[in-house]
């Protein structure tokens, strides 16, 4: 693909008269932003200028963006009361640029959120290791460190769509189980040296600090083994204890639930424990009745997230903006369809483009304001192309729960209101 | 130079070849094998990690009417929480129904679970006995374990789950190739 400068971002769009650019262009600024209209039409209107509020221990967000995570239980059940929730879905609607906000990281648990209290909780290492080790928190950040950002993604993201789509959806509630931090801890493979792991040990268990004791089996394949680390960093500051305070295991391009929050507990073994969770859970149901079990990578995926469910656009320039992700590496190229999946136009990718983390994707398009359906499609570095949704399910069946990452449409109609369908 | 201070250098030299071990001594502390026993309540399919005890299912019967039937129902269906029982020859269809006796593969990951996370607001409150009675229990709500039966240490790695067979593992990640190519 050929990079575009700033400037020619600006410039205006082929096959568009300067006219109709102009007039598009205002209208369609305003259009996909309804809810951040400007009232200031004069620079009169403009506030004046004064002392503002006292400087604080923390920042605030402004009270003018209302920005938050929807807690849900089950599929499609929210507003409900937040006891009754298992997990809290990310706003992509309202973010910009390739890394999650920590506070909007989507969460899901599965016994609440612990509080741990750092000076008491301890990390064991065991099983087929020659020295077991007691770690403590302080322990682990006199290690040497790797910081790296990572997608984390529920294998559930998706799931609101396997069977049908509700025309009501947003975008947070298709596709906000995905997020992208930067993680700071201390590589797994650090941590086997100090053990002095039996090379026999060819599986790990993972096990949390959390009421539900969630715990993993997983594969010491030499990915594995070289790219995961043990986190107590988020973003640059501690954990939030939603995410794992005061330490997690971060499993670049996993599926969520092997990257184990409030991580208390590792052992070394030669063969999976089959837990709950990679048995009666997480393993996908195909329609034949039979279940794949560890389906542990998350395929290469992407969604556009403006213009998306539940917005509303007008004819004219519309920036289309989204964000694409694999757990194969890095996203080599994102094409944007406008006309239901006829033809695919490359988009642009915001750098850097990095393995194994979200990454935004944008393309100036005009509308012509006739009814039509918009979808993305990622291809990533190892050739991966996210499906469309007939070969999809085609594939998986409809009963799978998890890993659903067939193309996402949005179509239009003549009034330019965008909604959920499935294409 | 004496043989035993040819070993201790020998010995020296292989650490420092080793750069990680070399500073290895100064981070954290080594792990008791009493204080490993407290946590290390894992199970494999096999039956290792099996704690001594035993139950009925009648003594799990009531144990599950105490702690379980508030979420789960009074047999093991119709509660808030996940059903437990019934749903086999299902999965085909388009309503599968997914619960112990229809999906879950192995009666080992049964104990293992209730063990680590059951009851939900207490976990790990149910002693061994308990825990093995209403694992035998909910097997027999599933026609698994008989309603006279029990079960042990010995006999729940040997129960074949109706389901044993359901499950192809991906192929990137086949536990039984993963780590045999070579």
């Amino acid at each position: 693909m050929t990079s575009k400068t700033p400037i020619e971002l600006l410039s205006r769009p082929a096959n568009v008269s300067r006219r109709g650019f102009v007039g598009g262009l205002s209208a369609g600024i305003l259009s996909v932003a309804t809810t951040e209209a400007a009232n200031a039409e004069s620079l009169a209107d403009v506030p004046d200028r004064g002392p503002g509020a006292d400087l604080g221990a923390h920042s605030e967000r402004s009270r003018f963006a209302k920005i938050d995570r929807i807690p849900e239980s089950t599929p499609g059940k929210r507003n409900i009361d937040p006891s009754d929730a298992i997990n809290s879905k990310t706003p992509h609607q309202k973010l910009v640029g390739n890394i999650t906000p920590t506070d909007l990281h989507y969460e899901r648990s599965h016994s609440g959120v612990p509080d741990i209290d750092p000076a008491q909780h301890r990390l064991l290492i065991h099983g087929m290791v020659r020295k077991p080790l007691v770690f403590s928190v302080d322990d682990l950040k006199r290690m040497p460190s790797v910081s790296r950002v990572v997608f984390i993604e529920c294998t559930g993201n998706g799931w609101e769509n396997w069977k049908k789509a509700d025309p009501e959806l947003t975008v947070q509630n298709t596709h906000g189980l995905v997020s992208t931090n930067e993680w700071t801890g201390v590589p797994l493979k650090f941590l086997i040296d100090l053990v002095a792991k039996d090379k026999g040990s060819t599986w790990m268990l993972a096990e949390g600090g959390d009421g539900a004791g969630v715990d993993r089996s997983i594969p010491l394949t030499d990915e594995i083994v070289n790219e995961a680390f043990v986190a107590y960093g988020q973003n640059g500051e501690p954990l939030r204890p939603a995410h794992g305070f005061p330490m997690r295991l971060v499993m670049p391009g996993f599926e969520g639930n092997l990257n184990i929050k409030w991580l208390r507990r590792l052992k070394f073994g030669n063969e999976p424990w089959m837990t709950r969770w990679e048995t009666a859970r997480y393993t996908q149901l195909l329609a034949n009745g039979k279940a794949r079990q560890f389906q542990l990578r998350m395929d290469t995926n992407s969604v556009i997230t403006r213009p998306s469910g539940m917005m509303q656009i007008q004819p004219g320039y519309v920036r289309i903006s989204g964000l694409a992700w694999s757990g194969h590496g890095k996203i080599a190229k994102v094409e944007i369809s406008t006309d239901g999946a006829k033809t695919w136009t490359q988009a642009q990718l915001s750098q850097p483009v990095l393995s194994k983390a979200q990454v935004r994707f944008q393309m100036d398009w005009v509308w012509d304001g006739k009814p039509t359906t918009i979808v993305s499609r990622s291809t990533d570095e190892q050739g991966n192309v996210q499906p469309d949704r007939k070969s999809f399910i085609a594939a998986m069946g409809t009963n799978a729960l998890f890993h659903y990452n067939a193309q996402q449409t949005w179509s239009i109609d003549e009034a330019g209101r965008v909604r959920n369908v499935l294409a | 130079m004496s043989s035993h201070n040819k070993l201790v250098l020998a010995g020296i030299f292989a650490a420092g070849l080793l750069a990680a071990p070399a500073f290895a001594f100064d981070f954290g502390r080594p792990a008791t094998p009493d204080e490993i026993k407290l946590w290390d309540i894992d199970v494999g399919p096999d039956g290792k990690g099996l704690p001594d005890g035993g139950g009925t299912v009648a003594q799990g019967k009531q144990v599950f009417s105490d702690y379980c039937s508030a979420c789960h129902g009074e047999n093991g269906q119709g509660g808030i929480k996940d059903r437990l029982a019934g749903g086999q020859g299902t999965l085909a269809s388009s309503m599968p129904v997914k619960t112990v006796g229809s999906f879950w593969p192995y009666a080992t990951t049964l104990f293992d679970y209730i063990h680590r996370a059951m009851p939900y607001p207490t976990p790990g409150s149910l002693s061994i006995d308990e825990t093995y009675a209403v694992t035998a229990y909910i097997l027999s709500l599933n026609g698994i374990v008989p309603a006279d039966g029990k079960v042990d240490k010995a006999s729940l790695p040997e129960i074949k789950m109706p389901n044993r067979d359901g499950f192809v593992p991906d192929p990137e990640f086949d536990p039984a190739k993963l780590f045999h190519k070579k």
